[in-house]
């Protein structure tokens, strides 16, 4: 393609994301524009040129260790929520603009610390944004088949004048206001239109080299699996091939925090906690749906074009290598917008930083502390619009000048190495309030120190200078000191081994010197205000500041920065909030936090601390007073939360007090119900026999046959009375616990076998078969054989109660589950009718569903039984069959 | 003409020996083994006395008492409760549903025999 019809393309292009960028400006407040979905898109910024052509260039040389970039931010997602939730709170409370404010105001609003954080940040990113112009730059020259020679005029570099475009809109939308804190909806609209179409375009190339140029995901596989190193490519290989693997997810899951551009979509630009929801399902799922294709980009890419073109670029050379242009442009868009939100997003939140924690503080405080208002605030804008310009430029002339050799991949992951060094400072100050500022301070240079030590060096020497003995023998030829194996480890990556090195000396610095040197009363307010910044309560009081000032100074300071009509409008809100009087001469602690506060935003916390203090006359403060108000302060929140505990316990107790009194009354009612069901148990044969008996007592016209009847009745009803006295005290017996169980073992095969003869003959009697089920011959097990063959002559004598005669078949199988014993009784009869089903264990219950009319039994059966087998820790329970008659399943332990 | 007496009971013994005892005393006597057979030959038959048992399957005294008072045709007959049941609460329920007697279990053939004589004087 004609290299100037693709710029005139690129252009297009940009003219459209400024123009949605201008569009979504306007509707910032719109659902259509601040909705969870924009947010979780915007968080995909995460997926630069890196991953759009570096990931098929790993897939392709080292095979899958290209997801670990992904896997870590996927595997963290949970927790990563958790955490942000809070950095996002702490960043809203206090107006924070960036991670070097962040980190900065843990520490006291330290100013040098700030500015070492923005140092490292550009330091990291730059070479990253340097990546991403060589990227275009590289693509440029592959679609429009220009040599690429970028060391020649630099007016005759396309990129050269893209980067100018980007710094542009950078620039233009990401500094309209002063105060960094607010929200940027334009950009991070068009950085979520971006994310839609680099995934777009990418997935489309996925799917066009899977399936048209192969014949889908089998058919590559059966052909790169002949190739001679295919295993290397899809597995671990080694132990520290796997060890490697867990480093870099680690390294990846520290950089979706740490990154300026993730820090600044992920808290910045969030404008509700509750969109948070949603991205913790929609951003890995992004990341997930982008790697589908990469391994099949790479494997086609690998057998078509070879080992010769760059797999960094399969994905455009694949199309253009079959005439393809038109999907070659596009998946050239789709790279070129994640370069776009990449380097926009990048360079904007390190402008921020630069100014607000870098220049302003060193150099501009008492420029700006003598201008007026309005001038202050087109100062500050500018500086960061010069900021924007210097920060792409200087990547674009790192580009040029050191035309790097490394892959996008190794540069992206160094970028990653130099950012983690904030990691101990961020992590273990958000839930460690003992971490000071000269532990933040001495870690990250430390950590720095062995990153160049371990990284920069030997590759700077190795390229530049072709010295190789620096990393083969060390320095002296101090073998402890060789740059990729210090101190003997020898089996990890250099990035990996950097990583591991740097974070270890870091975490060891910071935790070591937090423990020996007490920070300032300051950084332990701050500390304590970070660690415990869920206490809203304390947040207001928490900020302890001795000293006289004067409302009239601060309101001036605030007038410089803020203008007028804003400070007025804040002091009123602050004023309303905590009832004070406008008149107020002097400022307490409150104010002097807020008006910190409010400058924040605008020219970063260690600036806002100078200004503030520099018409205060603050009085010293011991770290013991700090600690002494700050335990005041929450006293009283524990005395409210404990005093909430207590009520909640007592609400509890209460609602137990209730549920015990009902439970009491049911048992009272249900002991009622079964002594009443007892009472009419036992008198029904009584009443039978006294009955008789008094007929008998009168009988002399009665006929002997009659008499005899009555005799037998009597008989009967004493037999029927005796079972039912033995019933109900075998049943108290056993519930009661006074029954002891002989466990003996046994063998369940025998004791099925005795139970069967025992009702063998009512069986024959009515026809009805019973069938053994057997699955082994022996199964031992202890139990007490009299009980259990009580239980099994129960269920089966209401077995063959329910089924129809000749027709009947009684089931009974047996078998070792676990550590269970597992019998089964099935029968074909009338089933159980549903509604019965929760009661067959009651006692007194008998089915109203039995053949005869009048049902015969006691209705202590199964409650027994159930008694006998939960004696034994065992289960008894009742099921439909297939046939929809009754299964009795009994369980117990061997 | 002959006093007739319907039995309601689901104790075959029970009624075997309150029938042969009423027999003798000269009574027509109906037998029912729940309260649904027991309404069922009310349909046909009018009784001058129902002794009625309260737990039985199926139509259970409460549910017949209910019957024989609310018809036209057999509300007249007096009813006698022989049960087991002998709490306050339950007489009391008997009483207000309007039954004629109330006899626990067990009882003397004989006094049954007394009060339904007093009570169809």
């Amino acid at each position: 393609m004609n290299s100037y019809i693709l710029i005139f393309i690129i252009i297009g292009y940009l003219l459209l994301l400024f123009g949605i960028a201008f569009w979504a400006e306007k509707r910032a407040k719109k659902a259509w524009v601040n909705n969870p979905y924009i947010y979780a898109l915007s968080l995909a910024v995460y997926c630069s040129a890196w991953t759009y052509y570096g990931s098929v260039g790993i897939a392709a040389t080292s095979g899958v260790s290209f997801l670990t970039t992904y896997l870590g931010p996927v595997i963290a997602f949970p927790l990563w929520i958790i955490v942000l939730k809070k950095i996002i709170r702490i960043s809203k409370q206090h107006k924070v603009s960036s991670i070097a404010d962040f980190i900065s105001l843990r520490y006291g609003n330290d100013r040098f610390l700030g500015a070492l954080v923005t140092l490292i940040c550009v330091l990291g990113i730059l070479p990253y944004i340097s990546l991403q112009l060589k990227a275009v730059s590289e693509t440029f020259g592959i679609i429009s088949n220009d040599v690429v020679n970028a060391s020649e005029n630099i007016f005759q570099d396309s990129t050269f004048y893209i980067a100018v475009l980007l710094a542009v809109f950078a620039a233009f939308f990401g500094t309209r206001t002063t105060d960094a804190t607010q929200s940027k909806q334009g950009i991070v609209f068009s950085v979520a239109v971006e994310s839609i179409i680099k995934l777009v375009f990418f997935l489309g190339v996925g799917i066009y080299v899977t399936y048209i140029l192969f014949d889908g995901t089998t058919d590559i596989y059966n052909q790169i699996s002949i190739e001679n190193n295919f295993e290397s490519l899809t597995t671990f290989n080694s132990l520290e091939s796997g060890i490697n693997w867990y480093f870099m997810i680690a390294l990846s899951f520290l950089a979706i925090f740490l990154l300026p551009r993730q820090f600044h979509v992920s808290v910045i630009e969030n404008t509700n906690q509750k969109h948070l929801k949603n991205a913790i399902w929609l951003f890995p799922l992004y990341l997930l749906l982008f790697n589908v294709f990469v391994i099949f980009i790479a494997w086609g890419g690998k057998l078509q074009l070879g080992d010769a073109a760059n797999p960094d670029y399969y994905s455009l050379l694949l199309p253009l290598q079959n005439g393809d242009i038109l999907l070659a442009t596009l998946v050239f868009l789709g790279g070129f917008s994640a370069v776009i939100s990449m380097v926009v997003v990048s360079t904007l939140a390190l402008s921020t930083m630069l100014s607000n924690n870098l220049i302003i503080p060193y150099g501009f405080l008492d420029k700006f502390s003598k201008s007026r208002p309005e001038r202050n605030a087109n100062y500050i804008k500018n500086m960061r619009r010069i900021a924007i310009f210097c920060l792409i430029l200087g990547a674009y002339f790192f580009y040029i000048n050191f035309n790097i050799q490394l892959s996008l991949f190794s540069i992206g992951q160094l970028s990653f190495v130099i950012i983690a060094q904030l990691a101990p400072s961020f992590f273990i100050g958000l839930f460690w309030n003992r971490g000071s500022s000269i532990a933040a301070k001495t870690g990250i240079l430390i950590g720095t120190l062995i990153t160049t030590y371990t990284l920069v060096l030997p590759f700077v020497l190795d390229t530049f200078f072709n010295n190789h003995s620096f990393i083969e023998f060390g320095p002296w030829g101090i073998e402890m000191l060789k740059p990729y194996a210090l101190f003997g480890i020898d089996f990890l990556y250099p990035i990996t081994h950097a990583f591991f090195w740097s974070i270890f000396f870091n975490v060891l610095t910071y935790l070591s010197v937090s423990l020996s040197f007490k920070g300032n009363y300051r950084e332990r307010n701050y500390g304590e205000m970070f660690v415990n910044s869920k206490y809203n309560s304390l947040q207001e009081n928490a900020f302890v500041w001795k000293g006289e000032a004067y409302v009239s100074d601060i309101r001036r300071v605030l007038n410089r920065f803020l203008g007028q009509e804003r400070t007025e409008r804040a002091l009123n809100l602050f004023y309303l909030k905590y009832n004070l009087p406008k008149s107020a001469e002097k400022a307490d602690s409150r104010l002097i936090n807020f008006s910190e506060k409010l400058l924040t935003g605008s020219l970063g916390s260690a600036s806002s601390r100078i200004l503030i203090s520099s018409v205060v006359q603050e009085q010293p403060v011991t770290l013991i007073e700090v600690l002494e108000i700050l335990e005041e302060n929450k006293k009283t929140i524990t005395t409210n939360k404990f005093l909430k505990q207590k009520s909640d316990e007592l609400t509890k107790l209460t609602q137990e007090l209730k549920a015990a009194n009902e439970e009491l009354k049911l048992q009272d009612k249900l002991k009622d119900e079964f002594l009443d069901t007892v009472a009419h148990e036992l008198k029904t044969p009584i009443t039978s026999i006294r009955a008789a008996s008094e007929v008998l007592i009168d009988s002399e016209e009665m006929p002997d046959e009659l008499k005899m009847q009555f005799l037998d009745n009597i008989l009967k009803d004493s037999e029927r009375l005796a079972k039912l006295i033995h019933n109900i005290l075998d049943l108290e017996k056993l519930a009661s616990g006074r029954e002891i169980l002989d466990k003996k073992l046994n063998d369940i095969g025998i004791t099925i076998q005795k139970a069967i003869s025992g009702v063998n003959t009512i069986a024959e009697q009515k026809e009805i078969k019973i069938i053994i089920q057997k699955t082994t011959h022996e199964l031992p097990a202890r139990y007490d054989e009299d009980r259990i063959l009580q239980v099994l002559t129960n269920v089966l004598a209401n077995a063959i109660k329910f089924v129809e005669e000749k027709k009947g078949r009684v089931e009974v199988s047996f078998e070792k589950i676990q550590d269970y014993i597992r019998i089964s009784i099935e029968d074909n009869g009338k089933g159980i009718p549903a509604e019965d089903m929760k009661y067959i264990f009651d006692k007194f219950y008998q089915s109203k569903n039995q053949n005869v009319k009048k049902p015969i039994g006691s209705g202590f059966g199964l409650a027994i039984s159930k008694q006998i087998i939960e004696g034994h820790n065992g289960r008894i329970w009742a099921d439909t069959t297939v046939n929809h008659g009754a299964r009795f399943v009994i369980e117990i332990p061997d | 003409m002959k006093k007739k007496i319907l039995i309601v009971d689901d104790e075959p013994n029970i009624v075997m020996s309150l029938e042969y005892s009423f027999k003798k005393k000269d009574f027509e006597v109906f037998i029912a083994r729940d309260g649904s057979e027991a309404i069922e030959i009310l349909k046909s038959k009018t009784p001058d006395v129902v002794l009625l048992d309260i737990m039985m399957p199926n139509v259970d005294g409460y549910q017949t008492l209910e019957y024989i008072k609310s018809n036209q045709d057999t509300k007249n007959i007096k009813v006698v409760f022989l049960t087991a049941k002998n709490k306050e609460a339950d007489i009391q329920k008997g009483i207000h549903m309007g039954v004629d007697k109330y006899l626990v279990k067990p009882f003397s053939v004989k006094k049954v025999i007394a009060e339904v004589n007093e009570l169809i004087v």
